[in-house]
C-alpha cells in the first residue's frame, strides 16, 4: 500500500485524517506492525524544542530621510550583521550585548516576536546617495518590512552527549559540567525528534513546511555540518507570525547567549516503510558521550550510550552512577506535536512533497588549518632550584639570569614554583630561610604537545603568568611564560 | 526548620552558635556560611521542636533570624523545563513531575544556590 502526499492533504481537507504523534505511534506499530500501522496512520507528528545556536533573522529595517547605508548596526546593543544591503541586517541568537551581560541576540528576537520594541542604532560612513551617518530609533516587527527567521543549523537527528573529567567546574555551551564526572548533559529529543523518525529523509527535504516556533516555517536545505547520523536542517519562517510561547531567548552562564527554539514536523506515512522508521525507540538511538574537560577538537569518547540510558535521569561511567540533564525540554517538544497534530486535524496545516532531497551521506571535516602550534615549539629553558636553596640565592638566580619563575625540583619531579614576587616579598619581609617556605606547591602544568591556546586559556584561568613544561612524570622540560605566548597568538 | 541568620559586626565574633547549642542542646546543622569581618549570613537547620526555642535564644543574643520556608523560587514563565538544572542540584530536589515539567521538591532544597548560576533563562532565584 503506497499513499501520496496529496492524498494525504485531500484527507486533511475532508476532515478524516488521521494523526498521532511519534510518542504515540511507537504503541501503534508494536501492536499493529508497521503494514496495519501504515494502513491506520496517516501522519505522525515530531517535535523538539533546544538551545540552538545557529539561529537568527534577516531584518530589512525601510529607508530613514535623509537615507543611511547602515555600516554597523545594533538592536538593543546586539549587532546585526549589515554586509548584505544598506538596510538590510542579519541578526545571529549568539551575538552578545555590548552593554548587558546575559544578553544577546536570541533575547532581542524574543522580545520583538512579544511584539514589544527594542532600539535600533546605526552608523554609516555617509555616501551621495546614503548620506546619513547615524540614527538611532526605536522599532517593532510592525515597522520593518521583513523579518525572516534563518537558521542555518537546527533539529539536530541526535547529538554528543558532554561530561567532564578534569577537576574544574566547566561552563559550556552543554551547560555547567560539574569535575571529576560529575553529571552528564546531552540535547535532542530522541524518538520523538523530526530526523530520526524520517532518517531517510524521504519525506523531509527541501521545501518540507514545518512548524516553526508557532509559525509555518520551511526546510531549505540540510543544515550546516550535515553529517548523518547526525543530520540537520536549515529552516526559515516569518519572524511576526511566530509565538512568543514557541521560543526563548537564553544565556548559558559562562558560555553565551543562544535561542531555544521549537520545531515539529509532520511526517506522511506513505508506506510501511515509513511507519516502520517513525516505530524507532530511545534505545535504539546511540551517541556518544565526550569529555569536555580535554579542550581539543578530537574530545575522547567516554563511552557509547543510548538516548533511553540519557533520559533515564543516570548512565554508567566508570563503574558510578552519574545523573544527567536533558537540556532540550521534552515537554515543550510535546506540546509542539501536540498543536501541529491538532493544526492538521483541523485542516490548518496541510503536507507538502519535498522538491529535493537533502544528502544521505556527508562528512563533517575538521577545520584545514596551517599548523597546530604546540607547547614545545615556544617553552624556553626554565632555571630550575631545589626546595633547600636559600631565598637569597634564589634571588640571585632570578636576577642573573633575568627570568621571573624558578620552578623547584627534588629527585627531577617538579615539586613547587618561586616567582620573582615571592622572593622579593621574602626578602622585603626579611625572611630568611629556603624556598620551600615561600614556593607555590599546587603547581599548574602544561605538556610539550599541548596547544599553546590551551596554554594560554590556563594561565589566564589561573592569574598566573608561567607554566611549568612536564613529561608524563613530572620532569621539568622547559617553561612557558604568558609574554611569550601573547606575542605568538598575536601574530 | 531552616533559618537564615544575619550578624552584625558585634555579634559576628561572638560564639553564637555554640552558645546556643549549650543552652538548648539542639543539633545545628550549618548548611551555607558566609561570614566576614563585619557582617555574616548562615544558614542552619534545626529540628522542628526545639526551632522555637533556638530562635528565641539567637534572637537575644542580637541575631536577625529569618524562618526559612519553601525553597528555591522557579518562575514558571520563564522556566522552558529543559533540565539543565536537574543534574546539578546536590539534593535531587529538582526533577520531572509526570507531564515531564521540572519542579522543585521544596523539603530537599538546601538553599546552595547552584541551580540558579546554570539556568540559560534565569528562572531560579534564592528568595532572600
Ligand atoms: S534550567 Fe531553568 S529553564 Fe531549564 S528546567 Fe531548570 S529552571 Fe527551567
Ligand atoms: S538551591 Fe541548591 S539545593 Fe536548592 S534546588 Fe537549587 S541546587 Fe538544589
Amino acid at each position: 500500500m503506497v499513499k501520496s502526499v496529496e492524498e494525504i492533504n485531500q484527507k486533511i481537507r475532508e476532515g478524516n485524517v488521521r494523526v498521532v504523534t511519534a510518542a504515540e505511534m511507537k504503541e501503534i506499530v508494536a501492536e499493529l506492525g508497521p503494514e496495519q500501522a501504515a494502513k491506520e496512520v496517516d501522519v505522525v507528528t515530531t517535535g523538539t524544542f533546544g538551545a540552538m545556536c545557529s539561529s537568527g533573522a534577516f531584518f530589512n529595517f525601510g529607508h530613514s530621510d535623509p537615507p543611511i547605508k547602515m555600516q554597523r548596526v545594533w538592536l538593543n546593543d546586539v549587532e546585526a550583521y549589515t554586509g548584505v544591503a544598506a538596510v538590510d541586517a542579519y541578526l545571529g541568537a549568539t551575538q552578545l550585548s555590548e552593554t548587558e551581560e546575559g544578553y544577546g541576540g536570541g533575547h532581542v528576537i524574543e522580545t520583538l516576536v512579544e511584539g514589544k520594541e527594542v532600539e535600533l542604532r546605526a552608523t554609516a560612513y555617509g555616501t551621495d546617495c546614503y548620506p546619513r551617518k547615524e540614527i538611532v530609533t526605536e522599532i517593532s516587527l510592525d515597522d520593518v518590512n521583513q523579518a525572516v527567521m534563518l537558521n542555518p543549523r537546527n533539529a539536530y537527528q541526535r547529538y554528543n552527549a558532554a561530561t567532564n573529567s578534569s577537576n574544574r567546574i566547566l561552563r559550556t555551551y552543554m551547560g555547567t559540567l560539574l569535575p571529576n564526572f560529575g553529571n552528564v548533559t546531552f540535547a535532542g529529543t530522541g524518538e520523538i525528534s523530526p530526523l530520526n523518525n524520517d532518517p531517510e529523509y524521504r519525506t523531509i527535504g527541501v521545501g518540507t513546511r514545518i512548524f516553526l516556533c508557532g509559525a509555518k516555517g520551511y526546510v531549505i536545505g540540510e543544515g550546516t555540518q550535515h553529517a548523518p547520523p547526525y543530520g540537520t536542517l536549515m529552516v526559515k519562517g516569518n519572524l511576526r507570525e511566530m509565538d512568543p510561547e514557541y521560543m526563548k531567548g537564553a544565556y548559558f552562564p559562562g558560555y553565551g547567549a543562544t535561542l531555544f527554539v521549537g520545531i515539529g514536523i509532520p511526517i506522511p506515512i506513505l508506506d510501511a516503510e515509513m511507519a516502520k522508521f517513525t516505530a524507532v525507540r530511545n534505545s535504539e538511538i546511540e551517541t556518544k558521550i565526550l569529555d569536555f574537560g580535554v579542550a581539543r577538537r578530537g574530545r575522547p569518547v567516554v563511552r557509547k550510550v543510548t538516548y533511553e540510558e540519557l533520559i533515564s535521569g543516570k548512565v554508567e561511567i566508570n563503574g558510578e552512577e552519574v545523573r544527567t540533564s536533558p537540556l532540550s525540554s521534552f515537554y515543550m517538544a510535546e506540546r509542539i506535536m501536540n498543536e501541529l497534530k491538532r493544526q492538521i486535524e483541523k485542516g490548518e496545516f496541510l503536507l507538502t512533497s519535498p522538491v529535493d532531497r537533502i544528502p544521505r551521506e556527508e562528512v563533517f571535516k575538521p577545520m584545514r588549518q596551517r599548523e597546530i602550534r604546540v607547547v614545545k615549539s615556544v617553552m624556553v629553558k626554565a632555571f630550575t632550584i631545589s626546595p633547600d636553596t636559600g631565598i637569597e640565592d634564589a634571588a640571585k638566580l632570578i636576577i642573573e639570569k633575568g627570568v621571573n619563575h624558578l620552578p623547584v625540583v627534588k629527585d627531577g619531579k617538579l615539586i613547587g614554583i618561586v616567582t620573582s614576587w615571592d622572593v622579593a616579598k621574602a626578602v622585603a619581609l626579611k625572611k630568611a630561610g629556603t624556598v620551600s617556605e615561600v614556593m607555590t606547591k599546587n603547581v599548574v602544568v602544561t605538556f610539550p604537545e599541548e596547544p599553546v591556546e590551551i596554554a594560554a586559556r590556563k594561565m589566564e584561568k589561573n592569574s598566573i603568568s608561567a607554566l611549568p613544561v612536564v613529561d608524563s612524570k613530572r620532569n621539568v622540560l622547559g617553561i612557558v611564560t604568558s609574554e611569550d605566548l601573547s606575542r605568538l597568538l598575536a601574530r | 526548620m531552616r533559618m537564615v541568620l544575619h550578624f552584625d559586626s558585634r555579634t559576628v565574633t561572638e560564639p553564637v552558635l555554640s552558645r546556643t547549642t549549650l543552652k538548648t542542646g539542639a543539633l545545628i546543622n550549618i548548611l551555607r556560611a558566609s561570614v566576614g569581618a563585619r557582617r555574616g549570613e548562615i544558614l542552619i537547620e534545626v529540628e522542628d521542636e526545639k526551632a522555637k526555642e533556638v530562635e528565641e535564644i539567637l534572637k537575644t543574643q542580637g541575631v536577625d533570624v529569618i524562618e526559612l520556608v519553601g525553597a528555591v523560587q522557579k518562575d514558571d514563565e520563564k522556566c522552558v523545563h529543559c533540565g539543565a538544572c536537574i543534574s546539578i542540584c546536590p539534593t535531587e530536589a529538582l526533577k520531572f513531575n509526570g507531564e515531564k515539567r521540572v519542579i522543585v521538591e521544596a523539603e530537599k532544597c538546601v538553599h546552595c544556590g547552584a541551580c540558579t548560576k546554570v539556568c540559560p533563562t534565569e528562572a531560579l532565584t534564592l528568595p532572600f
